[in-house]
């Protein structure tokens, strides 16, 4: 798991700041290639964004009934994924939420190796983008994990599913054929 | 109405220009790495620090500890009681700091401005790093859930282009050649030396079909360019300015997404027909009329892109004119003389503003020898992305 690595390098940096606290008084270490002091800050912040979803509750509710949910402009019938509740080229906020197929196909796909720090956790996992009958297109991961067996082209089907371990329901795609 | 019809006739040059050694500077802090850039560049122009009259500083931040680049380097640069501004476009945060400086003085509100893109990555460390850049797309409905990289947001426009036209991981590679046979010959680029196929082939994998030789490092660096209106450079009497003939801008949507296709950036080639079109350049004629391009090749993918893009080489055929080798010098039009982001470097908010830079002092025939193109018509181009074709800047500039 990178998570361990990644966790390992920051441990290895602080105990050698640490260290030369006590040598030298100062959290100040020298650089592992050129030698140059550099002074490891004191300070850590933990950052956890706090994001309203008010205006689009509905999607939510519709994950939780098996649904994925997309909003359309009365005014001018364009389509929102991800779903929003007004429309910028009609300057209105006069939408309904409409149920997507979830049927379409793989227009492309990435396997991701060296992974965000946040995401170290988890085995290397593969992102694609449908596109569905409904002409919008959808960035999910793809529920196969060998990559060989993936093609542009496949047909695909949206799914709503639980994600570990943070147990929060959110959608994948599924290659059918 | 005269005035206002003058001023829109006011040419902007370029009277200095710099950028500090590109890499892993943990021998200098932030403000002493975007020193080194600016001390050259203003003793390149022969001016005055009291002649700057606004600075602009290109950086994107995050990663690094000071909050308010532009306060902080405006005090160790000597230059406070003018006023300042910080500007953030991503990958081409320092495309944008030029724009906004070149409409200033346009507008005839200022003569010199000095414009300063700095990025000093290695503060934090290389998780954090990619976690960061990894989120500079849509982040709650791409990053929260789905943990899309950099690399990873490419990887799709590679994969999409790969399949469509045929070109191979081995065709990416070809780019990476180049571009470091160019950073080699460059002494402030983060690598200078050659990589081979099979190294690149034999790098591993970071987001397929990208591996580690398709992607720019994570580097520190600053550039300074200092901008000066026709008047100044006139009065003043500034030898061989350049001068900027137009700027193009686009920006494109937060969600790839909502992207029509993965083939090509829209923003890039609407940035580059505005740029044409306001400098009356043919763009049927491309190839013969700019001397000398520099691209924004974050991956190698992106470069060939960005040819195609600009309209140098027609879609799906980019991959191939740049195997066979005709985007060195010699060739078609050579592309990233200078190493690109590849191989120079790529310090975020630095980035756009070395590329001019890079530019000036090749149509100054002042680079090194290895890496000099023929300078016949005086044009070269800079193209500029930011995020993954979020923000695109096209600035040509001519002798």
């Amino acid at each position: 798991m990178q998570r361990i690595i990644y966790d390992e390098g920051i441990k290895k940096l602080e105990e050698f700041a640490k260290e030369n606290k006590k040598i030298l008084g100062f959290p100040i270490i020298p650089d592992q290639k050129l030698g140059t002091a550099l002074w490891v800050s004191n300070r850590e912040i933990r950052i956890k964004y706090i994001i309203s979803v008010e205006k689009i509750k509905k999607f939510f509710e519709g994950l939780f009934e098996g649904k994925i949910y997309a909003t359309k402009c009365l005014s001018c019938n364009e389509l929102y994924f991800p779903p929003q509740t007004e429309c910028g080229k009609c300057r209105m906020e006069n939408v309904e939420w409409v149920e997507l197929s979830g049927e379409g196909e793989l227009i492309t796909f990435t396997k991701i190796f060296v992974k965000p720090y946040s995401f170290s956790h988890y085995e290397d996992y593969i992102i694609g983008i449908a596109k569905l009958k409904e002409g919008i297109n959808v960035t999910a991961w793809i529920e196969e994990k060998d990559i060989q067996k993936i093609k542009i082209g496949s047909k695909v089907r949206l799914k709503v599913t639980k994600r570990l371990p943070e147990e929060y329901l959110t959608y994948v795609i599924t290659i059918i054929e | 109405m005269k005035k206002k019809l003058k001023n829109m006739e006011r040419k902007v040059g370029i009277i200095g220009v710099a950028y500090s050694k590109f890499g892993v500077r943990n021998d200098v802090n932030f403000n002493e790495l975007a020193y080194e850039s600016f001390k050259e560049a203003i003793n390149s122009s022969n001016i005055d620090l009291k002649d700057i009259s606004f600075l602009i500083v290109s950086n994107v931040g995050v990663w690094s500890s000071e909050p308010l680049p532009a306060v902080s380097l405006g005090e160790y640069l000597g230059l406070i009681g003018i006023g300042t501004l910080r500007v953030e476009a991503a990958c081409a945060s320092g495309s944008a700091a030029i724009k906004i400086a070149y409409d200033m003085i346009k507008s005839g509100e200022h003569e010199v401005i000095a414009v300063i893109g700095i990025e000093k990555m290695n503060e934090s460390t290389t998780p954090i790093v990619v976690e960061m850049i990894g989120r500079a797309g849509n982040y709650f409905w791409e990053f929260e859930n789905f943990g899309l990289t950099f690399p990873g947001y490419y990887a799709l426009y590679a994969t999409a282009y790969m399949n469509k036209y045929g070109a191979k991981e081995e065709d990416l590679c070809e780019v990476a050649i180049k571009n470091h046979y160019y950073g080699a010959r460059n002494p402030k680029a983060h690598f200078q030396k050659e990589v081979t196929l099979e190294e690149c082939m034999n790098s591993r994998y970071v987001a397929w079909p990208l591996k580690l030789y398709d992607c720019s490092p994570i580097s520190d660096g600053s550039a300074t360019v200092i901008l000066a209106s026709e008047d100044f450079i006139r009065k003043s009497g500034v030898k061989e300015p350049i001068w900027i003939r137009s700027i193009g801008a686009s920006n494109d949507t937060s969600n790839l997404s909502k992207r029509e296709n993965f083939l090509s950036l829209k923003a890039t080639v609407e940035a580059a027909d505005k740029a044409y079109k306001k400098a009356n350049i043919d763009k049927d004629k491309l190839t013969k009329i700019f001397d000398v391009i520099e691209v924004h090749d974050c991956f190698t993918i992106a470069e060939i892109l960005a040819c195609e893009d600009l309209g140098l080489f027609k879609r799906g055929e980019g991959y191939k004119i740049i195997r066979e080798k005709q985007t060195y010098i010699g060739g078609m039009i050579p592309v990233n003389l200078s190493g690109g982001l590849k191989a120079k470097g790529h310090p975020l908010g630095a980035t756009g503003i070395s590329m001019l830079v890079e530019l000036v002092k090749q149509l100054k025939y002042e680079v090194e020898k290895q890496r000099q193109a023929d300078i016949k018509n005086g044009l070269a181009l800079a193209h500029n992305v930011g995020g993954t074709g979020h923000y695109a800047y096209v600035t040509i500039l001519s002798r």
